[in-house]
């Protein structure tokens, strides 16, 4: 088990080292000169070189890489361009509604998505099967930022029962981006889920419970769904990251002060370093929570555990 | 008479039974002629402005209601499923195109390039679509172009892993063994033997991307990274609603019923080609 999770830890440096390639390339591969850019169109020669010796870019990009590195190892990410302040401190103070946010609606997505998806596979066929697939399908087919609009439109402007917007920590604000945020999928949860518990009911170990005599609601919710629930694990990882990609428009939408809002400011006027940091934040998420499930998933799966 | 049962007939039979599908393909058809035909389809000019009817709700005369400059809505939701199909089909098409080429040669050669482009295409899955496409349009700067090309590159990684898949497989098929040992070329395998068998979940993936392309694209108008004013485009259109919510309803409620309701149909008409094509079903 150890060796299995050691392997999966080594696997991923390679994946982190292209990343951060990347993420350092990232201002290389923009048209133009990036010190220019970042000094501003006003600039003149003189201030460009000096920006240019200060951020090192005379020097040869495996030097500029490694410095680069190096300042990332200390937490420098540098300054943005917009505001003058350290990017690390920008994203310290937006971390947190992010991920307050995202975990709000995996949370409630996870939940109700699992539910309907297992109430889908036990009707299969039957109405509440057919209700459930098309609400799954209408979810996966609304775009998030007309549903957080509608949301708005509807609960606070003409009912006034939530806010329209704002971040103060009341749990009220919460609920209509968190709702927006999960949508999408919570709909895919529930498909990935009937889909799952389908592919269990055709094994023969259900055929057995059902043989000796076992109720269908036990057969149901603890031979079948506990199976099932294993694929779905995973699921809810990828699914993660899928979030944290769709709260870049809900925040907008709803003027929640996290990261996503802040990248689409920052490209807006081409905050660079901001631009570059949050690739990097993003990345890392994604590879550290794939390697999460990975390892959950051979937690709770011994055939993978022993291979 | 007993009717000879080809691929398509078999096929035909099945998709026929799903009556949703049935009916997702038939509005997909009424979306493309509209499209086409938009300017016999709309009945006012989308750009054409009159203050004295800012903001109206839906009347006969404009059964959408008009926008803060007076424009009809409805004519611009018309225009605007010309940016929406043309969007989300070209840039499924490119990135079908690039994905199933490197799928095919990743598949057919293996070794180093196998290896090279399915990392490569690991790496751009773990990103979520809409944050690589905000990267790229980052680096190429806003417009509708550059859309097109970031939400092709979000396209490739998946077209690729299917048609490795299916080329792996087919690789060591009979068929595909008889060409060789008969002295057909790499290239005559690879194009004239291997591809047609992989188009079936190419097909599928198709469909069903088509939707995901079109809510990505409408996104990042509604960001201010696509489609920029007053191009008719129904993120945009939402983006310019955000403003009078609780004023003028209609301008938020008709242009996002556009694009659920072509995505929709696109997923439905996706999942019934998926059902249909599948030799498991009945």
């Amino acid at each position: 088990m150890i060796k299995y999770f050691l392997k999966r830890c080594i696997a991923i440096l390679p994946v982190l080292l292209v990343v951060s390639i990347l993420a350092f390339a990232f201002v290389h591969l923009l048209p133009g000169d990036p010190a220019r850019m970042m000094a501003g169109d006003d600039a003149d020669a003189a201030t460009i070189e000096m920006l240019r010796q200060e951020l090192g870019l005379d020097k040869p990009l495996p030097m500029q890489y490694f410095t680069y590195m190096g300042k990332l190892a200390k937490g420098d990410l540098g300054m943005s361009l917009r505001t003058k302040i350290p990017v690390y401190d920008e994203l310290r103070l937006r971390y947190t509604p992010t991920m307050y946010l995202a975990m709000a609606g995996m949370a409630w997505s996870v939940i109700i998505g699992v539910f309907f998806g297992a109430v889908a596979a036990i009707y299969n066929g039957k109405w509440q099967d057919y209700t459930a697939m098309l609400v799954s399908v209408s979810g996966i087919s609304v775009p998030q930022f007309w549903l957080g609009l509608l949301a708005i439109q509807l609960f606070s402007v003409h009912l006034g029962w939530l806010p329209v917007a704002g971040y103060t920590g009341k749990f009220s604000e919460l609920i209509l981006p968190a709702f927006t945020l999960g949508a999408t999928v919570a709909a895919i949860m529930a498909r990935f889920t009937l889909s799952a518990f389908l592919d269990v009911l055709d094994e023969e170990y259900i055929s057995t419970a059902r043989a000796k005599g076992v109720t269908e609601t036990l057969v149901m919710w603890k031979h079948a769904f506990r199976n099932a629930l294993i694929p779905v694990i995973t699921m809810v990882g990828l699914q993660f990251g899928f979030l944290l990609g769709g709260s870049v428009v809900v925040e907008t939408v709803f003027a929640w002060p996290g990261l996503g809002r802040y990248m689409i400011e920052a490209v807006a006027v081409r905050d660079y370093p901001v631009l570059q940091a949050l690739l990097l934040l993003y990345s890392f998420h994604f590879v550290f929570i794939n390697l999460l499930v990975d390892m959950v998933y051979a937690l709770i799966n011994p055939e993978i555990r022993y291979e | 008479m007993k009717q000879k049962k080809t691929p398509f007939s078999i096929f035909w039979h099945k998709f026929k039974q799903r009556k949703t599908a049935m009916v997702a393909g038939i509005f997909i058809v009424v979306l493309v002629l509209t499209a086409l035909f938009a300017p016999m389809v709309a009945p006012y000019d989308p750009f054409e402005t009159d203050y004295s009817l800012s903001m109206m709700g839906p009347t006969l005369d404009h059964p959408a209601g008009t926008d803060v400059y007076g424009r009809d809505i409805l004519s611009r939701i018309i225009y605007g499923s010309r940016i929406s199909l043309a969007v989300g089909f070209t840039s499924v098409f490119v990135g079908a195109l690039v994905g199933v080429t490197l799928g095919l040669i990743s598949g057919f050669f293996g070794g180093f390039l196998d290896g090279l482009i399915m990392r490569t295409s690991d790496v751009l899955f773990a990103f979520p679509g809409i944050l690589l496409a905000i990267a790229i349009v980052a680096i190429l700067g806003p417009g509708l172009i550059n859309v097109v090309v970031a939400v092709s590159v979000f396209s490739m990684p998946t077209f690729a892993r299917i048609v490795r898949g299916s080329t792996l497989a087919l690789k060591e098929s009979l068929y595909v063994k008889a060409a060789t040992s008969v002295g057909a070329s790499k290239k005559r395998v690879m194009f004239v033997h291997i591809l047609p068998g992989t188009l079936g979940g190419v097909i599928i993936y198709f469909t069903m991307r088509i939707g995901t392309s079109i809510i990505t694209a409408a996104s990042l108008s509604f960001l201010g990274l696509g489609a920029q004013p007053p191009t008719p485009e129904w993120g945009a259109m939402l983006a310019e609603s955000r403003d009078y919510i609780g004023v003028a309803d209609h301008m938020t409620i008709f242009p996002g019923i556009a694009i659920f309701l072509t995505v929709l149909f696109f997923n439905l008409f996706g999942d019934g080609l998926r059902t249909a094509l599948d030799p498991k079903t009945k």
